[in-house]
């Protein structure tokens, strides 16, 4: 890596880190429960709930920090927050 | 006097040249003796002679702050200011510089408060020597009015891309009415190219400025900013020549010598003193005295090469300081002169003089008596540093 | 997808990335960022990293509004302002506190663009210091609760009014917690000419000391006791308040948040609280929440 003066940074770079990792409870989605309301995607503050073509949606989970707010947030109780490994 | 030259106020040939150099934003708050050149500019700009956004801001500090935006921007930026403007800068000078933008500013130097004083001495740039700008000080008007397009040209260059400051004394060069060539518009836009920066703000091209480094990669921002430096020190030198060439006046570029080459006693010096000790070498020289001068005009980069080749010959350095820094009992110069000697073969006497602060005069007789100090000391007389002009009913 | 990329550092759960992925979600991509130092700043850009898929800039703690205001007038300048809108999102501290002089500045002299502070109530980035947007008895790390004092002993700063004195057609609170509300307001005020303002409630878990979980529920309370009146202001005016329909006593709010604990468990506590609560009455009433 060479530096680019002016501290420039390329946009959106910070993907390269894998924040899937700070993790300790993994939301797990259960489309039988669930609307298709999106409350879920607004709310997730890393942006990594997505809408599938279904119309469900799932987290990308290399980036999801198991904060717990869409399960928190969902009015269908439709996320649940499980134990990493487990 | 020529037929182009004018009679006008330090302060309007610099406002002048700032015009003809097409800044689009130019951002300043008054401070005296600034005042002049950015009231000259708001004229400017309400008779629209200059097509740019000039912004009244409400401190010194948001005066940079904007510039580091527009610049940020992509725009060609100016601002002016002296002594607590300066301080209030900054913690912006250092940001200006680490972020890498060509911002110019003209520092009219005057003495900093406890005790307020308004008059000239070269304590408010000195101060900021450290934060990464270029500074270079003028000897008389038409210097500081033509170190203007010489630093946009060297400041947007992309080798360089430093912010500078052309240092111009306080009232005795931004108030006084001497004949000067106000800078051509075509010489100028023949000189200065249009500032074209590789990166900037931009919806088109996003990129983020001003990112958070740690230590894995801070020590090499601060790499870059001094390899800039080394750049900024050679061609500091080619656009003075290069100024030479189209507009026909010259200044030296790092340094100059004035009667220096026999020179036994070498006086240094920056700013408008430089006249004032011209004027003395010629009388003392007509009395067969061996008395010469090395005019720094480059402070930051520091021309360390350049001064030791220059001094070679000397028996005795004599520095002049309208400085200080307390409790080094020493001016800047007198610092950095001996330091760029320590590693040499040049074992010559530096000796440091602290004058001309908060206003006071400094006549031929004042640089006669420290010639005369400065003979001693082939006697063994010998004094390190010391206040040439105190008044010792007071002191 | 969110302008504001995945892969920050921010605190799982944080208030701030939810903020700035609003303004972005608003703004879109025809946006220029400003930040000043703080949380937001701090987690998204560690080179040679940008969370950030718009252009950005970050210059010192107390000139955000002047970096801006420099931004839009070198825009111009250049021909190139068109419907570029150039938005600054700061912290409390940045704001209310250090940055208050540029932000003077900048609005007096009607630069168009819209000024967005991200409340969460404290320093949060040097570690839960006191700010002036710290609530009335908020324990924080200067201003700690102890035998002697129940925590921050002075009102939050009322900074819309600050800027409504300063001209600004449009002013307006939100919340992290109320999404649509708040996207709304910023682009309602990206799109109004001149100097803008949306100040926004985030509730911080680390620095409020409730779970991560919980950033968006604690932001709701703080509307739902009317500690945090939403509403709208034009040339001066309120033109808009959310109304409240069932409005929720504040020890709701204060005990699920570590910060307000003590006033729980200390002698004098209820008294406290009650000089807590005497402060949502007035909103109600100044603002006609009910
Ligand atoms: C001049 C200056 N003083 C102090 C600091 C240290 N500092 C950095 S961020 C910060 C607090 C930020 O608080 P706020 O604006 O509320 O943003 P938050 O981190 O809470 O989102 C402080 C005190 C600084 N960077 N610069
Ligand atoms: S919030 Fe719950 S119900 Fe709504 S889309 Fe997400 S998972 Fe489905
Ligand atoms: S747990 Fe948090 S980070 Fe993960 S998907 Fe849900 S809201 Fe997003
Ligand atoms: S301390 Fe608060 S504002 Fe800062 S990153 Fe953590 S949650 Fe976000
Ligand atoms: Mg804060």
């Amino acid at each position: 890596m060479k530096l680019i003066i002016k501290t420039v940074t390329k946009p959106g770079s910070t993907r390269a880190n894998k924040t899937g990792a700070w993790r300790s409870f993994m939301p797990v989605f259960d489309h039988k429960l669930c609307s298709k309301c999106g409350i879920c995607a607004i709310y997730c503050p890393e942006g990594v709930v997505y809408k599938l073509e279904n119309g469900f949606f799932e987290p990308d989970y290399e980036y999801c920090k198991g904060c717990g707010i869409c399960a928190n947030e969902c009015p269908k109780k439709a996320i649940k927050m499980v134990l990493e490994g487990k | 006097m020529r037929k182009s030259m004018v009679v006008v106020e330090g302060s309007y040939a610099v406002a002048h040249a700032v015009k003809v150099c097409k800044p689009h934003v130019i951002s300043a708050y008054p401070i005296t003796p600034q005042t002049h050149i950015v009231e000259d500019l708001s004229q400017f700009a309400a008779d629209g002679e200059m097509n740019c956004e000039y912004m009244n801001v409400e401190s010194e500090f948001s005066a940079i702050s904007a510039l580091i935006g527009a610049s940020a921007a992509g725009a060609r930026t100016y601002t002016s200011t002296t002594s607590q403007g300066l301080a209030l800068m900054h913690e912006a000078l250092f940001n200006a510089s680490g972020m890498r933008l060509p911002i110019v500013m003209t520092v009219v130097n005057r003495a900093l408060s406890a005790p307020i004083n308004i008059w000239n001495d070269q304590q408010d740039s000195i101060s900021q020597r450290d934060t990464g700008w270029i500074q270079l000080y003028a000897e008389d008007v038409q210097e500081s009015a033509d170190m203007t397009p010489q630093l946009f040209k060297l400041s947007e260059d992309p080798d360089v891309l430093l912010p500078s400051m052309a240092c111009m004394d306080g009232f005795i060069l931004s108030h006084v009415y001497e004949p000067v060539i106000l800078l051509e518009q075509g010489l100028t836009d023949e000189f200065l190219p249009t500032y074209s920066p590789e990166f900037m703000l931009d919806t088109k091209n996003p990129m983020s400025f001003g990112a958070f480094a740690d230590p894995s990669t801070y020590t090499e921002f601060r790499y870059k900013q001094e390899k800039a430096m080394g750049e900024a020190l050679r061609k500091i030198e080619e656009i003075a020549n290069e100024f030479k060439d189209i507009y026909g006046r010259y200044y030296g570029g790092l340094i100059d010598g004035y009667a220096l080459d026999d020179a036994e006693i070498v006086i240094m010096a920056m700013g408008s003193v430089i006249g004032t000790i011209k004027d003395t070498i010629d009388e003392l020289r007509h009395d067969g005295e061996s008395v010469g001068l090395l005019k720094v005009r480059s402070f930051r980069p520091f021309p360390a090469d350049a001064i030791r080749a220059a001094l070679k010959n000397a028996k005795v350095i004599v520095t002049l300081d309208k400085n200080i820094s307390v409790g080094k009992n020493e001016g800047a110069l007198c610092t950095e002169v001996k330091a760029c000697l320590h590693n040499t073969d040049t074992r010559v006497p530096v000796i440091g003089f602290m004058l001309g602060h908060g206003g006071r005069d400094i006549p031929m007789s004042m640089i006669k008596k420290i010639i005369n100090k400065a003979k001693l000391v082939e006697k063994g007389i010998f004094v390190e540093s010391e206040f040439a002009d105190l008044r010792e009913d007071l002191a | 997808m969110s302008l504001l990329k995945p892969g920050h550092r921010g605190c799982a759960g944080c208030c701030d990335a939810l903020a700035g992925k609003f303004v972005l979600d608003a703004l879109g991509e025809d946006t220029i960022v400003v930040s000043p130092t703080g949380c937001l700043e701090v987690f998204t850009t560690p080179y040679p990293e940008s969370a950030w898929g718009v252009p950005w800039v970050h210059s010192l703690f107390e000139n955000a509004a002047a970096v801006a205001s420099g931004v839009e007038a070198a825009l111009k300048a250049l021909g190139r302002k068109n419907n570029t809108k150039i938005v600054v999102i700061g912290g409390d501290g940045a704001t209310m506190d250090i940055g208050l002089q540029a932000i003077s500045g900048a609005f007096e002299r009607g630069h168009d663009f819209t000024y967005i502070c991200v409340d969460n109530e404290a320093y949060m980035n040097t570690g839960i210091q006191r700010s002036s947007a710290t609530p009335l008895y908020a324990s924080t790390t200067t201003s700690p609760s102890g035998k002697v004092s129940f925590g921050n002993p002075l009102n939050k700063k009322n900074m819309p009014a600050i800027i409504a004195a300063h001209g600004s057609p449009y002013v307006a609170t939100a919340s992290v917690a109320y999404a649509p509300d708040m996207i709304k307001k910023v682009k309602k005020a990206a799109e109004i000419k001149g100097p803008t303002y949306v100040h926004v409630h985030a509730p911080c878990c680390t620095g409020w000391k409730f779970e991560g979980s919980k950033t968006i529920e604690v932001g709701r309370l703080a509307v739902e006791t009317a500690l945090w009146p939403m509403y709208e202001m034009e040339n001066g005016a309120v033109t808009n308040v959310r109304k409240l329909k069932n409005r929720k006593p504040v020890e709701e709010y204060l005990k699920v948040q570590g910060r307000f604990k003590h006033l729980f468990t200390m002698e004098g506590g209820a008294e406290v609280i009650k000089k807590i609560q005497a402060i949502a009455d007035w909103n109600v009433k100044h603002f006609g929440l009910e």
